[in-house]
């Protein structure tokens, strides 16, 4: 990505609200960039700021301090005016999809268009082929209400793609569907990011979200930026406790059973080994037997990433040769406290 | 009841009717872009004013907080100056009106708050101009809202058209107090009480029915 030139150039943005009596930094001194085509994710935990964060990009809120530049212009140096003609071309989905409910799918479509003063048959010829891109071509005199969620959804994306934008920013998108349709909405994302060749900014809570989609996320922690990198990066070595707290969540899944006064290691497997037995070599090698407290394997991006809990036994000598043949290996560890993982 | 009589209340019935749908629209043509002022000026909204907001917010109070009895009192001269009368059916639909504008703009001001946060959110994300969201967001968002408001306000204007009776007015009200109570015509009383609430019903059902379609959330 370097040498490329970024569509989105954070400088030091910050953002402070102020309350009747103190003030609380929504967004403290974050400075990144998004390039063009890439799947960016901002992840964090509730009120870490991501939400305020994704607004300053399209200037729903305006920054404190810092600057934000997108394809070239402050956004902070435009009139009203500017500016609302920039924000047709970064278009914007929600959690509450924010459909009008008093419109049809096809009038919701074709807003954005009517804003902008298309003719009205290009705004109508337009409008049903995004609605074919989300695979809603039959709804499109169906009212928001008759749809379930999934479908709302992916009338808000026809609604955002109307206009062409360069950047579809997603505020938890998917944070009000259920896994299936989660999975859906999302592969609906990454097959118009390749096809288009459209930016987008994800904001999410879920580390599954970033998992499955995203090129490079960025870890928001009270309003600052922890960490950010590739996915594949910040997965198998998480450097912050925002990020480990983001990514571990696995370990939270043990039963209180399985908290042991012995050592335990997070493996992390980051796609080449996923396929190999290690666990099955490991033991037939060193004839030590480790038990699996907890494992999950995922799909990030297009390799499979796995991670496991493994109780190690109890004679240090016996450790260190499991440890030995996990290190030979080329395998990401650690170790990891249960105790503490489990007041996480 | 002689047969003068019921002639006399159907041509109230008109007047009355005349009164309420025309002081009820000519509110209605001052309160709704007042009222949409009153919400798009709040603070947090998309041409947040304070000044006027409180001004706006502090006169529709004053209004609407004194009595209609003594709001058509106090608009003699007003009326006078309007329609070169201050009796009659004309003359009513003057005070019915500037007593009608503090509701209708308080109804429609509620109406549209009514509209969720998000679509704004969303039409301000699509570069919507203030006017695109008034009139392409949020008025279409509320107009079943909007139309049993309408429906509501059309029954209160009713009501008071009956007590500028008092003061001259025409109407199904002047003739049950000139008729039904000075002149103790008991029948009289009761047909036109039951005119009255005849057309309140209506209306709601109108109102109702209509909104209903409207609405498809």
């Amino acid at each position: 990505m370097s040498g490329q030139t970024a569509l989105f150039q954070l400088k030091n943005v910050s953002k402070v609200f102020h309350t009747k009596d103190s003030e609380v930094r929504a967004v403290d001194d974050i400075s990144l960039d998004i390039f063009p085509g890439e799947i960016f994710g901002i992840i964090g935990m509730s009120g870490a700021g991501k939400s305020t964060l994704v607004r300053t990009l399209n200037r729903l809120e305006n920054v404190t301090s810092g600057q934000v530049i997108f394809d070239g212009q402050i956004l902070g140096d435009l009139s009203s005016k500017e500016l609302r003609a920039q924000r047709r071309s970064m278009a914007m989905i929600f959690q509450s999809f924010n459909l009008l409910t008093q419109k049809t799918v096809l009038a919701n479509v074709m807003l954005p268009m009517k804003i902008a003063h298309v003719p009205h048959k290009e705004q109508k010829e337009r409008a049903l082929k995004m609605l074919k891109v989300v695979g809603l071509e039959n709804k499109a005199s169906a009212w928001p209400a008759q749809l379930s969620g999934g479908q709302r959804q992916r009338v808000a994306i026809a609604r955002a793609l109307a206009m062409n934008p360069k950047v579809l920013l997603c505020d938890e998108a998917t944070s009000a569907l259920d896994p299936k349709i989660t999975e859906e909405i999302l592969s609906l994302l990454k097959d118009i990011n390749k096809k288009m060749n459209l930016t987008i900014v994800i904001i999410t809570h879920e580390m599954s979200v970033v998992e499955k989609i995203c090129d490079r996320v960025a870890i928001i922690s009270e309003g600052r930026l922890a960490e950010i990198g590739s996915v594949k990066e910040i997965f198998t070595s998480p450097k912050t406790e925002a990020a480990k707290h983001l990514i571990l969540p696995a370990e939270k899944e043990l039963n209180s059973f399985d908290i042991t006064d012995r050592r335990c290691i997070r493996i992390v497997f980051d796609g080449r080994e996923a396929s190999e037995p290690l666990i099955a070599n490991l033991v037939e090698a060193t004839g030590e037997k480790v038990n699996i407290l907890c494992a999950n394997t995922k799909s990030v991006g297009v390799v499979g990433f796995g991670q496991m809990i493994v109780e190690l036994p109890r004679e240090d000598d016996a450790v260190e040769r499991v440890l030995q043949y996990i290190r030979e290996n080329g395998v990401n560890f650690h170790e990891v406290q249960l105790e503490e993982v489990k007041s996480v | 009841m002689s047969e003068a009589i019921w002639k006399m209340i159907g041509s109230g019935v008109l007047e009355t009717l005349q009164m309420t749908v025309i002081s009820t629209a000519l509110a209605y043509l001052i309160g709704l872009p007042l009222g949409i002022l009153l919400v798009v000026t709040e603070k947090g909204n998309i041409l947040q004013n304070r000044i006027i907001n409180t001004i706006l917010g502090t006169i529709m109070n004053i209004v609407r907080s004194v009595p209609f009895l003594i709001l058509l009192v106090v608009l003699v001269p007003f009326t006078r100056f309007v329609t070169g009368s201050s009796i009659g059916t004309t003359a009513t639909i003057v005070p019915l009106t500037v007593g009608t504008i503090p509701i209708v703009a308080r109804m429609v001001e509620s109406s549209l708050k009514e509209v969720s946060p998000g679509i704004i959110e969303a039409a301000e994300s699509m570069g919507a101009s203030p006017a695109s969201i008034i009139f392409r967001f949020i008025l279409p968002e509320a107009t079943p809202s909007l139309i049993l408001g309408g429906a509501i306000n059309l029954a209160t204007v009713l009501g008071y058209s009956a007590m500028a009776g008092c003061i001259g007015g025409g109407g199904v009200g002047a003739i049950a107090l000139n008729y039904g109570w000075y002149r103790y015509q008991t029948d009289v009383l009761l047909v036109t009480v039951v005119i009255l609430i005849l057309i309140v019903q209506i209306f709601q059902e109108v109102g109702t029915i209509l909104a209903a379609k409207k609405r498809h959330s």
